[in-house]
């Protein structure tokens, strides 16, 4: 499979790897945010709780988990291998360079954001996902059946001033990633029409970078807020 | 006017470079930017220096070969003009003009502001041509092509190939320029027949020569003399990636 290969490892189709796994990770984005707008449900975590002990035990979703894994990892691994690439493209800098006169900063910045995002990604990973396969966590009874109670670490992971900071950094960064992001994985596949660009163009920039982030930025901020006592 | 330069000079290519100071008194704000550098010549020549190397040709828009990086932009603050219609006009009097030459793995420098683009030359042999004879002006006038293909193949043969795009992009990537050539001929019945094995051959070639990947920034198409769209690189894109699915080379 010569062909196969050598396709991949052209520059053309490394940015296709990038684009699947990036659009890929979008469309887990909406699945996760509408999945803890559960949340804000005033019901002591139960609705949250039944979702997340759904989550971890269908298995076409622990499937696709791995699928999702898989694409964070390669998607990382990609980009550090363009950014080299791309790097060692121009060994002599500009002594002199005015790159904000013809482009917009996100688009130049997508390895810095991408980096702050896989550190997100392995704090926020440690602190539910490892917490929820791997323990301790605390134990809610619903109906007779026990659950793991997920919503009371949530409750006390955004119970920290600087853990809601970070979190509310994280996603204005996967904000300016998505708004260059998203329109430019379709590009690299050549999608690109009068018909739907227009309309890729929308989603990338009021759901994918605007609603989105805002939603997942709006948890932590409810939680602490909660916490203070500002809010009931 | 006054025009404080700062010039990259760099004896050859394996010699190191720097920015060297020049002034210069009585410019005309009517001077092409080239016409300046002209004025800097002579006056280095009659000092008995070494002029400035830095290439020119048609110095009407066309021909492709000014590439200077003029106060951190390809071909100037202008956009959709090359160096040579850039206005000294467009400076202040006083103004520190820093003058550097395209900077890319595949772009040596020769001398100065010179650079060698025959990687460019080496993408288009590659597969940037139509193999047979297609006939003359007439035979063009009995193949219908309707109006919006003939623009948009106009649109991308418009390049020069004057390596901005290049110059511009964060990555030093020729995406703009590959896919200007492929989408010109792509469009179009003549070149159509070809245009699986050219997209795949000019993408090889553009690798081999040690070019950047796309970040689609958009910076190329804002500094292109000729503002060539940034679809045309959509179309590379589709051409390859459909190249490589049904194409005979496996």
């Amino acid at each position: 499979m010569s062909w196969v290969t050598q396709t991949l490892a052209s520059s053309l189709g490394r940015k296709v790897i990038m684009s699947l796994t990036g659009l890929f990770l979008c469309t887990f984005l909406i699945v996760h945010v509408a999945g803890n707008l559960q949340l804000f449900k005033a019901d002591g975590g139960r609705a949250f709780n039944e979702y997340s002990f759904f989550m971890t035990h269908n298995p076409v979703i622990m499937t696709v988990s791995y699928l999702l894994y898989t694409s964070i990892v390669v998607h990382a691994i990609m980009a550090l291998l363009l950014t080299r690439h791309n790097q060692a493209s121009r060994p002599v800098k500009y002594a002199y360079a005015r790159p904000e006169a013809n482009s917009p900063w996100s688009s130049r910045n997508m390895g810095i954001l991408g980096t702050v995002l896989l550190i997100f990604i392995v704090i926020h990973m440690r602190t539910f996902w490892y917490t929820m396969h791997f323990g301790p966590i605390p134990m809610a009874e619903y109906d007779g059946k026990e659950y793991k109670d997920l919503y009371k670490i949530v409750l006390e992971a955004f119970s920290n001033w600087w853990y809601v900071l970070f979190y509310v950094i994280a996603m204005a960064a996967l904000s300016y990633h998505l708004v260059h992001g998203f329109k430019s994985g379709f590009q690299t596949l050549g999608l690109r029409h009068k018909k739907y660009t227009p309309l890729i163009e929308f989603l990338g920039v009021w759901v994918f970078s605007i609603l989105i982030p805002a939603l997942f930025a709006a948890m932590p901020v409810y939680f602490f807020l909660k916490h203070v006592g500002v809010i009931g | 006017m006054k025009i404080n330069l700062k010039v990259w000079r760099q004896k050859n290519g394996n010699a190191a470079g720097k920015l060297v100071d020049y002034k210069l008194d009585n410019i005309s704000p009517d001077m092409s930017f080239l016409e300046m550098f002209d004025v800097l010549n002579d006056e280095l020549m009659h000092k008995g220096d070494e002029p400035v190397a830095f290439d020119h040709d048609c110095r009407e828009g066309i021909c492709g070969m000014c590439s200077m990086y003029i106060n951190g932009r390809a071909h100037g603050p202008q956009t959709g003009a090359t160096t040579c219609q850039l206005h000294m006009r467009s400076f202040a009097d006083g103004d520190t003009v820093i003058v550097e030459p395209w900077r890319a793995r595949a772009f040596p420098v020769i001398k100065d502001l010179m650079v060698d683009r025959s990687a460019f030359d080496r993408v288009v042999q590659s597969g940037g041509f139509v193999s047979v004879n297609t006939g003359s002006a007439r035979d063009a006038n009995e193949t219908p092509i309707p109006r919006t293909i003939a623009d948009e193949a106009m649109d991308a043969a418009q390049c020069i190939g004057c390596g901005a795009c290049v110059a511009a992009c964060k990555n030093a990537s020729a995406m703009l320029f590959v896919a200007a050539k492929v989408s010109h001929l792509a469009v179009l019945p003549q070149g159509q027949a070809e245009s699986s094995i050219r997209a795949e051959r000019m993408v090889a070639q553009m690798d081999a020569e040690g070019f950047g990947a796309c970040s689609f920034t958009g910076a190329c198409s804002v500094e292109c003399p000729k503002s060539i769209s940034l679809d045309h690189i959509a179309r590379l894109n589709r051409e390859y990636l459909g190249a490589k699915i049904t194409s005979e080379a496996v």
